[in-house]
């Protein structure tokens, strides 16, 4: 990996070094692949499960952590823009890998199985996006050419005040972002280990540092190509496999259709069969009990205890009043699953005309702030930055998004094939002769998978199974009846793609301290050895704050990748596009559209998120929503509202404040033309 | 200093090409979504708006975003706002 050099480069031209970076990571994949099938020999001979789970955690650490040390650098090109030389194809590899996240290659198929048309929200919010980043930022980013994003708000809106809350935002949305990351390589670390989830996100928080430490931006870039190519190898194997196994098609995004008009034809059959309907009214009477008992739980836990000391079962029994409680309200919980299963392909199912309508808001609203998001989360723009040139960053952008897209146009196939498995298999077997992967997952984590015989009948009905999300891409390997070391290979790309984001997210907020509040603000004379050490210093400090939360285990990961979306959106996305189209655009509407935007987002968040409305007000979760909502939105759409009040804001502020200055002026200008050659 | 007529031509044809562009991915998008419901008759075996959904909207977006900057830049060749070649 000399190539990677500094001082080689120079002698070379881009040319070259793009194609020797070609061979470089050529080479690399076949040494990825050879390794796991060194791998599945040797899980042949006999090597344990546990021991394999080793290799695998330690042998990609280790490799990351090789491209970390030998692209360490205190340069500040180098450090802060990987020295704006990355050829467009190995950004966009770059970018993919810095985008998808533990969220993108663990939760999105199983979030598809559950919610059927709904969890596609997810898949246009998070590919749509790069419209905007194309069309409206990229190219622009490039030509302007600084190192991160409160860098063009400075420069655009004239000013410390502007840069400043560009900061904040900067870091309230990476750090709500990186949060849910680290616990995601805690989670992942744990399974591969079996080592305990608080020591095992430290040992993800060493494997992110060790590279993004040494060399900033630089190793931070080619290691997320390295990760890039070992995430998109692990997922798509156990999907080929499972549509060979299911359909003799080994391209199952061309072929799942029929395999969902099977499922839909399934979900007729469950809804209607009399056994799943006796299942339902069990779990429907017994929520109807609970909730009864909940009335008084003192009077029905002295009744209850009483009648199980009678008949003998006082064994079994709760031991206090809160364990009793706890029961009950699972129970009460319970009242879910007494409904039919979920129709998969339907747009908007509702029970009536009111429910599906509020659906379908909630859906459109919920893509639209995950697209404006996704065009203003500065861990992305940034990478832009490093291209050699704005041509280059046009391009990359295309490139981007056909690696994620790689991912995210098989994830629906993925959901559709295990739900096959699902409705198909095990539905309506013996509980004798379930496959094996059942147990070991039963097992492994009851949450995630747990059938219990409810009508004692012998057979598995789908209202007997409780599925967790993260399963589907977990256990794919064992449905598809693939060896361990593919298991093991998921595993290791669920870890890369946690890995590769909380990078990218570390050094965002780390860069935004050192170089905009201290370079730029406190002391401009720092010379540049300092700024990358205080850069450093600062990814140290930032990461190890980010582990502290995640391990208090927050509540709602989903919700907090959804709320960093939100934040970027409302924050960043209407001053940036504004900087660039509209030179009228001032300083101070800037800044007030900025804060109103995020202000509002915040504000809907915490009056209508029941566990934020917990932490904020202290109103008890079971307290509906619904009267506190504007429209019916739900609050993790929230930017749905704070985007176009930043828009307005500006607009109306800048309109009744003088015009920017004949400086600032040109700097529009000059963003919008890769070259501009003026006659003076 | 000042822009030349050129100049000016060169960013109205960057806007018009926005525009065009974000017309069509907004129509894909939300029209698509907005309608979803209506739009469920059969395209090649999938009901039609899950497959825009899982698959046909993305190919859209590359497709736009490749349009974009494949035409963009000529654009910059033939107003001569080109950046220097390395090589």
């Amino acid at each position: 990996m000399a190539t990677l050099d500094s001082h080689d480069f120079e002698a070379k031209s881009q040319k070259a070094f793009t194609a020797q970076l070609k061979k470089v990571y050529g080479f690399y994949t076949g040494g990825f692949i050879v390794f796991c099938i060194l791998l599945g020999i040797a899980e042949q001979m006999g090597l344990s499960r546990a021991m394999m789970g080793y290799v695998f955690l330690a042998a990609t650490v280790l490799l990351y952590a090789g491209i970390g040390i030998m692209s360490r650098t205190n340069d500040a090109d180098e450090y802060y823009v990987a020295g704006r030389r990355v050829p467009a194809l190995f950004n966009g590899m770059a970018t993919g890998a810095d985008w998808m996240s533990a969220a993108s290659f663990i939760g999105m198929a199983g979030g598809l199985y559950i919610q059927g048309y709904g969890g596609l929200a997810f898949i246009m919010g998070w590919t749509g996006g790069y419209c905007l980043v194309a069309l409206f930022l990229a190219p622009f980013l490039r030509k302007f050419g600084q190192f991160t994003i409160p860098d063009f708000l400075g420069a655009r809106y004239g000013g410390s005040s502007a840069r400043f809350i560009g900061v904040l935002i900067a870091i309230l949305c990476s750090f709500t972002y990186v949060v849910a990351q680290i616990f995601g390589v805690g989670l992942i670390t744990t399974r591969l280990t079996g080592v305990s989830f608080e020591l095992g996100v430290f040992l993800g928080l060493a494997g992110i540092l060790v590279c993004s430490f040494l060399g900033g931006m630089k190793a931070v870039t080619w290691t997320q190509v390295a990760q890039y190519i070992i995430l998109i190898i692990a997922y798509m194997i156990p999907v080929v496999w499972l549509s060979v196994k299911q359909t003799g098609f080994p391209i199952p995004q061309l072929v799942y259709g029929q395999q969902l008009m099977k499922v839909t034809e399934l979900e007729k059959k469950l809804t209607a069969d009399p056994k799943e309907i006796e299942v339902r009214q069990i779990f429907k009477d017994r929520a109807a009990a609970a909730n009864e008992k909940l009335k008084d739980v003192s009077a029905s836990y002295a009744a209850d205890k009483a009648a199980a000391e009678k008949d003998g079962t006082i064994d079994k029994f709760a031991k206090d009043e809160d364990t009793y409680k706890k029961g009950l309200d699972r129970a009460k919980a319970g009242a879910a699953r007494a409904n039919p299963p979920a129709p998969h392909a339907t747009s908007f199912p509702g029970k009536d005309e009111a429910a599906q309508n509020r659906a379908r808001k909630n859906f459109l609203a919920l893509v639209f702030c995950l697209m404006v998001g996704t065009a203003a989360l500065p861990h992305i723009l940034m990478r832009f930055y490093t291209t050699p040139s704005v041509k280059e960053a046009r391009s990359s952008v295309t490139w981007s998004l056909f690696f994620i897209f790689l991912l995210y146009f098989s994830a629906p196939a993925l959901a559709v094939l295990v739900k096959f498995v699902m409705y198909n298999d095990i539905v309506g077997s013996s509980f004798a002769s379930l496959p094996a992967w059942v147990a070991n997952w039963t097992k492994v984590d009851p949450t995630l998978l747990s059938i219990v015989d409810i009508n004692k009948d012998g057979i598995v009905q789908l209202a007997e199974i409780s599925i967790g999300a993260d399963i589907v891409v977990l256990a794919t390997p064992e449905i598809a009846g693939l060896p361990y070391v593919v298991s093991g290979m998921v595993a290791a790309g669920g870890l890369a793609a946690a890995l590769s984001t909380a990078d990218g997210l570390l050094l965002t907020m780390a860069n935004a301290l050192s170089h905009d509040v201290y370079y730029k603000m406190i002391d401009p004379s720092a010379p540049v050895s300092r700024r990358v050490t205080l850069s450093k210093s600062m990814l140290l400090v930032v990461a190890v704050l980010a582990a502290l939360v995640a391990q208090q285990k927050p509540a709602d990961i989903l919700f907090l990748v959804s709320a960093a979306f939100s934040f970027a959106a409302a924050g960043f996305f209407p001053a940036l596009v504004l900087g660039i189209f509209w030179k009228r655009a001032t300083g101070i509407a800037a800044c007030l559209g900025m804060l109103a935007g995020v202000g509002v987002t915040f504000w809907y968040m915490i009056n209508n998120q029941v566990w934020l409305r917990e932490v904020f007000f202290g109103i008890p979760r079971s307290v509906p929503t619904a009267p506190t909502e504007w429209f019916e939105i739900s609050a993790i759409s929230a930017g749905v509202f704070g985007v176009p009040l930043g828009f307005a804001v500006i607009i109306i502020v800048s309109l009744i404040t003088p015009a920017p200055n004949r400086q600032v002026q040109e700097l529009v200008e000059s963003v919008r033309y890769p070259d501009l050659k003026l006659a003076k | 200093m000042q822009l030349t007529e050129k100049h000016q031509e060169y960013w109205s044809k960057t806007l018009r090409l926005t525009a065009v562009l974000l017309a069509i991915w907004f129509i894909v998008t939300y029209v698509v979504g907005f309608y979803a419901r209506e739009l469920s008759f059969n395209f090649f075996g999938w009901p039609f708006a899950f497959y825009m959904g899982a698959q046909g909207s993305l190919i859209i977006y590359i497709l736009i975003i490749w349009y974009y900057s494949r035409t963009m830049n000529k654009l910059d060749q033939e107003f001569g706002v080109a950046e220097a070649e390395d090589d």
